[in-house]
């Protein structure tokens, strides 16, 4: 790991992989045609002990994600030779391994269609290095877990799915059934942004992909029961126009 | 135009603007609804809101706001033109004022009612009338109209209602309408409305009322009204579309084929499948289907085929001619081939008993083609060419005039006839009473086939009298005096009857004629009244002059100094000798080309459009089947055409230009601001960046890390005030050229707010903001991103523009009297916005810089409008009371479907 010796800012980018070989930790594909973005998403990535990839297109993309095996991927949506989605439909067919899609302001429906393809997870251009770390780590972390937790807990709010109960500091939340399935949802993937429709699919069913005032009114109620102040939600976090994720849980 | 040295432009533009309001007709806006009760006045007074906002003159001429309060709150604001008194039988009714408003000249009147009738004794008996007036008078007009009034449609409506309407409008007034706004409301919250006492209706029986206001009642106008302005945009379409040259492409959901013979009767084949076609919305096709037989066809029955392919052509369809042993093998193939999914066929003139051993096609279409709808168009009048005699013509209908024998021929044979009759009663009557049969038939004569037969059949008969009467018969001597005085007078009465008749029935041919070409004129003269489109006027003149002469037609504007085909028929293309004598013809403002005295030798035949300051184009027809020399009206008409085009081309043209130079003032004087902003704007945030980053470059080993830092926090900081920009450019010119498409989807205002003061936590440094959201809200169809931006830009302006510790409220509210809609507010404590700044405030790049508050890029706020506007909402700003203002804007709301969520039900 290229850690603490060498101050981050000071080293120029050289194009040399090699460098990053003896590292141990993740490896990291990052698919953009952008060097520029790739430059500081590997500079970002390599400091935290990532060992990271580059791709410039989907062809390039596919075969690296063939070849290498990469822990985690994040793409861009906009690729030169064709649409990131399609990297995701692929992957999906043979792979969980999580990705993290980027896309720029206004582009919601490129989003919700990409985390309906399989994305776990998107960030909006320009983001931060440190919202995109915390995503990636997230990301990982329910990769890695691959047995069901049977209690999900984050703040004060404790899901038990196994007993099929929710408590709010202690105290049982008395959800009806309906809101349970919505929170259950939102609990099986911790932290991960769940769409409108994926959410209306599993607790209502198909077919109900469109009657999102349903989703609306049931995630306002199940506020009111769980979360202090339900204005500024702590727990069940909305994705504008996107849909919702579960703050992520403590770690244990 | 002059084309030397082009004057001042503010000159042509002041007088263009002065000549614009004396001379050009207002602009009408009409607001259809279906029924009373959709909210067309409230509808009209928000445009108008909206047009003052722009810095329109508004007048309200007369608004009617039954009672309502929020259509009444409307009203204020607007001024008013205070309405004219009129006692009747005791009574004291309130009209507009017409002459207030004439005299006001304000540049858009409000009209409510456009039906309503006046007072008696108003100047005009109906208010449209009125509203026709103040159009007119170059002001625009907004008026309210429910689809029942339209004359039209009048009749469909009271059989659908069983209310009869007495107040109607004409079709023309809404066809001159420059734009139609459908207010549209559906029937179940109408009726709720109603029954809420929302809906006022007019003296009508309470229990008229309940009729009318039946669900399926208001199902059927609201698809009237629907379908009126559907067919408005259709025509608004496939005009544009004809004016641009743009053809198809038609949705091709069926295809109509119509198999047209040389039978007269192929024009109106032409005609239903034309009809049928356009009631489909399909594409169709006119097929000749070529026997080898058929070479024997007679030159008239080939210039007939020609005429209905043309007319096919015109009419929109496509004409094929195939070519095959089997008339309706071939038509069936084609069919199949070209995916049709109806032919029309004409049962055969010929009568059955004719062959019976061959089977007419029809038969053999019936028989073969399955799955096809056959429509079989019978020939009940055999005299189609007789009854194209009286309609007032419409195509290469100037051919009245049998060929000139034929009178002669059915003269001869009608003197013939009496002379037969006569000898065959000789022996009974006096052939002094055969004289009187005679002097019958030279009247007839002359009715029917006009002067030359007539005094024919006149000299006939004395010649036939005296061969076969007068003694001594079969000789031209006569013997008797008294037959030569009888002789005498049968010619010279015979020759003076027939030769006055003849003439009358030449007048009578020839007044229809001319009523024919007057009426030609004045639809034409109509149609391009209304336009102010140059390449409109042209495809008008195109299509008239084809249609009129029967002939393809071609109109040429000048395009960047030389002449351009602007619009054509099908089938219309200028080599370069006619090209040449077009420009001839534009050049020296003189007809050219076949039948005139220029250039003859050429197809075409070019007229210069001309007024009295040029010519500004040329009008070139095809007149292939006109004998040369041209007659009367195949030369005049045209021209009268030409002419009158002529005058509204250069109408279009100088208003163009206006119009153009104007546009080139605003984007000029945008781009100057949006410059000047910009360059600012980006500037500022880059120089510190590159200057943090230079800074960084060369002095990073003699910082120390609280500068460094310092450094790095500056560029970013300078990057994402650029981010900023850029994301507000972005919206605002999605929003301006609406290529911003709203996501519609239902939105918990309190999840929203809860998602924007999370996205702002970092810039509110702790500020106190107190939300009150009234308890019980319902969702909100909106887009959430777009309405989470406005309220993110209000929060933003709020924190920004307000001292640092006094608190902000958020609230949303349901209002309006049926609360249906929600308004969102945010109020500060701030210095407050001056009230000549209110409307303005809302406009891009508007800064109130003041000292202490950072510089914005000055497009929030026009960002908000641009967001509420797209979802019916209205945005506003109002002083606070105790100090401050108060940002809030209107959504409106919409009744969640289906009440049940299933969120209580366990």
């Amino acid at each position: 790991m290229p850690s603490s010796s060498n101050p981050s800012k000071e080293k120029p980018e050289k194009p040399s992989e090699k460098t990053l070989e003896p590292a141990s930790g993740p490896l990291v594909l990052v698919v953009d045609d952008e060097r520029p973005i790739r430059r500081f998403l590997r500079a970002a990535l390599s400091t935290e002990g990532y060992r990271v990839q580059e791709a410039g297109g989907v062809a390039d993309a596919m075969a690296k994600v063939a070849g290498q095996r990469p822990d985690a991927v994040i793409l861009d949506l906009g690729l030169p030779d064709g649409d990131g989605r399609d990297v995701i439909l692929k992957m999906r067919e043979w792979t969980n391994t999580p990705v993290i899609v980027l896309s720029v302001r206004g582009q919601e429906a490129d989003k919700v269609s990409a985390l309906d393809a399989g994305a776990d997870d998107y960030l909006t251009k320009p983001f931060g290095t440190g919202e995109l770390l915390a995503r990636l780590r997230a990301a990982l972390r329910r990769a890695a877990q691959d047995v069901q937790e049977p209690v999900v807990t984050t703040g004060k709010l404790t899901i038990d799915l196994a007993r099929r109960r929710v408590t709010v500091a202690g105290k049982d939340a008395n959800l009806t059934a309906t809101e349970y399935a919505l929170l259950r949802a939102l609990a099986i993937n911790p932290g991960k942004v769940l769409t409108h429709n994926h959410l209306l699919r599993t607790v209502w069913g198909t077919g109900y992909e469109t009657e999102s005032h349903l989703l609306r009114v049931n995630i306002s109620n199940l506020r009111r029961k769980i979360e202090p102040d339900p204005v500024q939600p702590t727990y069940v976090l909305t994705e504008p126009g996107v849909g919702y994720r579960l703050r992520d849980p403590d770690p244990d | 135009m002059s084309k030397d040295g082009r004057p001042d432009p503010e000159q042509i533009l002041e007088a263009l603007k002065q000549a614009d309001s004396d001379k050009h007709r207002g602009r009408l806006k009409v607001f259809l609804g279906a029924a009373a009760g959709v909210g067309k006045t409230y509808t009209m007074l928000e445009a108008a809101h909206q047009r003052q906002a722009d810095g329109v003159e508004v007048a309200a001429g007369y608004v009617e706001t039954h009672g309502r309060s929020e259509t009444a709150a409307l009203l204020e604001g607007l001024s008013v033109i205070p309405r004219r008194q009129v006692q009747y039988r005791g009574v004291t009714l309130e009209e507009m004022d017409l002459d207030a408003v004439l005299e006001r000249r304000p540049q858009l009147v409000l009209v409510d009612e456009l039906a309503h009738t006046n007072a008696p004794g108003s100047r005009h008996p109906k208010r449209y009338q009125d509203v026709e007036e103040v159009l007119n008078k170059g002001i625009d007009v907004y008026t309210t109209l429910n689809v029942q009034h339209l004359e039209s449609l009048n009749d469909v409506v009271s059989q659908i209602t069983g209310v009869k309407v007495h107040e109607t409008v004409p079709d023309y007034v809404l066809e001159q309408a420059v734009e139609i706004e459908l207010v549209d409301l559906p029937p179940g919250e109408l009726i709720q409305r109603l029954h809420e006492g929302k809906v006022y209706v007019a003296e009508t029986a309470e229990r008229a009322t309940q009729r009318f206001f039946r669900p399926g009642n208001l199902f059927a106008l609201r698809e009237l009204a629907l379908r009126v302005a559907a067919k408005r945009v259709d025509r608004q379409m496939r005009e544009y579309m004809a004016a641009h040259g743009i053809e198809g492409p038609w949705p091709a959901g069926e295809r109509v084929l119509v198999s047209i013979g040389p039978s007269p009767m192929g024009e109106r084949l032409v005609r239903t499948a034309a009809r049928m076609a356009a009631n489909l919305d399909a594409e169709w096709s006119a097929v000749f289907v070529e026997t080898p037989g058929g070479r024997s066809l007679s030159d008239e029955q080939r210039t007939r085929m020609a005429q209905t392919m043309r007319l096919a052509e015109e009419l929109g369809g496509k004409a094929v001619t195939l070519a095959g042993p089997d008339v309706a093998g071939e038509l069936l193939h084609y069919a199949k081939a070209h995916n049709a999914s109806r032919i029309v066929v004409g049962k055969s003139l010929r009568p059955g008993w004719t062959n019976p051993l061959q089977p007419s096609i029809v038969d053999r279409i019936l028989a073969r083609g399955s799955g096809l709808d056959v429509h079989v168009i019978s020939t009940a009048d055999r005299g189609g060419a007789r009854r194209g005699r009286r309609r007032p013509p419409s195509g290469p209908r100037f051919s009245w005039d049998l060929l000139p024998w034929q009178g002669y021929v059915s003269a001869t044979a009608l003197i013939a006839a009496v002379t037969l009759g006569g000898a065959a009663l000789s022996t009974r009557i006096a052939p002094t009473d055969i004289v009187m049969f005679y002097l019958l038939a030279v009247v007839a004569s002359g009715l029917r086939w006009g002067r030359g037969p007539a005094v024919w059949a006149s000299v006939l008969s004395a010649l036939s009298f005296d061969v076969f009467f007068i003694p001594p018969h079969f000789s031209l001597t006569i013997a008797g005096f008294q037959y030569v005085i009888t002789f005498i007078v049968l010619v010279v009465v015979a020759v003076v009857i027939g030769s006055q008749t003849g003439r009358l029935a030449d007048q009578v041919s020839l007044s229809r004629r001319r009523e024919a070409e007057t009426a030609a004129l004045y639809a034409f003269t109509r149609t391009i009244v209304a336009s102010h489109d140059a390449g409109e006027i042209a495809a008008a003149l195109t299509r008239h002059s084809s249609e009129t002469m029967g002939c393809p037609a071609a109109v040429l504007l000048p395009d960047g100094g030389r002449l351009a085909v602007a619009s054509s028929t099908l089938g219309f293309d200028l080599n370069e000798k006619e090209m040449a004598a077009a420009e001839w013809s534009f050049a020296n403002g003189a007809p050219a080309g076949r039948g005139e005295s220029t250039l003859p030798g050429v197809d075409g035949r070019y007229l210069p459009m001309k007024t009295s300051r040029g010519v500004v184009g040329v009008l070139a027809l095809r007149q292939d089947n006109a004998q040369v020399p041209l007659n009367l009206s195949q030369r005049l008409l045209p021209e009268a055409f030409a002419s009158q085009a002529a005058v509204a081309v250069e109408r279009a043209l100088l208003s163009e230009e206006a119009k153009k130079a104007e546009l080139a003032m605003e984007a000029d004087r945008l781009h100057t601001t949006l410059l000047n902003s910009i360059s600012h704007d980006l500037r500022t945030p880059l120089s510190s960046i590159i200057g943090a980053l230079t800074v960084l470059t060369d002095r990073e080993a003699q910082m120390d890390p609280t500068t460094r830092r310092d450094m790095i926090d500056t560029a970013r900081e300078g990057a994402e005030r650029l981010n900023r920009l850029v994301g507000d450019l972005l919206d605002i010119t999605r929003l301006e050229t609406g290529s911003l498409k709203l996501l519609w989807d239902w939105c918990d205002l309190e999840d929203m707010v809860g998602t924007v003061l999370e996205q702002l936590r970092p810039s509110l440094q702790g500020r106190d903001v107190q939300v009150r959201l009234e308890p019980g809200l319902p969702l909100v169809y909106a887009d959430y991103a777009l309405i989470a931006q406005v309220l993110h830009n209000l929060l933003d302006n709020a924190v920004k523009y307000s001292a640092e510790g006094t608190p902000i409220t958020l609230s949303a509210e349901r209002a309006g009297d049926a609360g249906d809609y929600v308004v969102i507010s945010v109020a500060d404590r701030g210095p407050g916005i001056p009230p000549d700044v209110r409307n303005r405030i809302f406009g891009k790049f508007f800064r109130i810089d003041r000292p202490g508050t950072g510089r914005g890029t000055g497009l929030g706020l026009a960002i908000c409008k641009g967001i509420v506007e797209a979802h019916k909402g209205r945005i506003w700003v109002e002083p606070r009371e105790g100090g401050g203002s108060v940002f809030a804007f209107s959504l409106p709301l919409v009744a969640v479907p289906g009440g049940d969520t299933g969120a209580e039900l366990e």
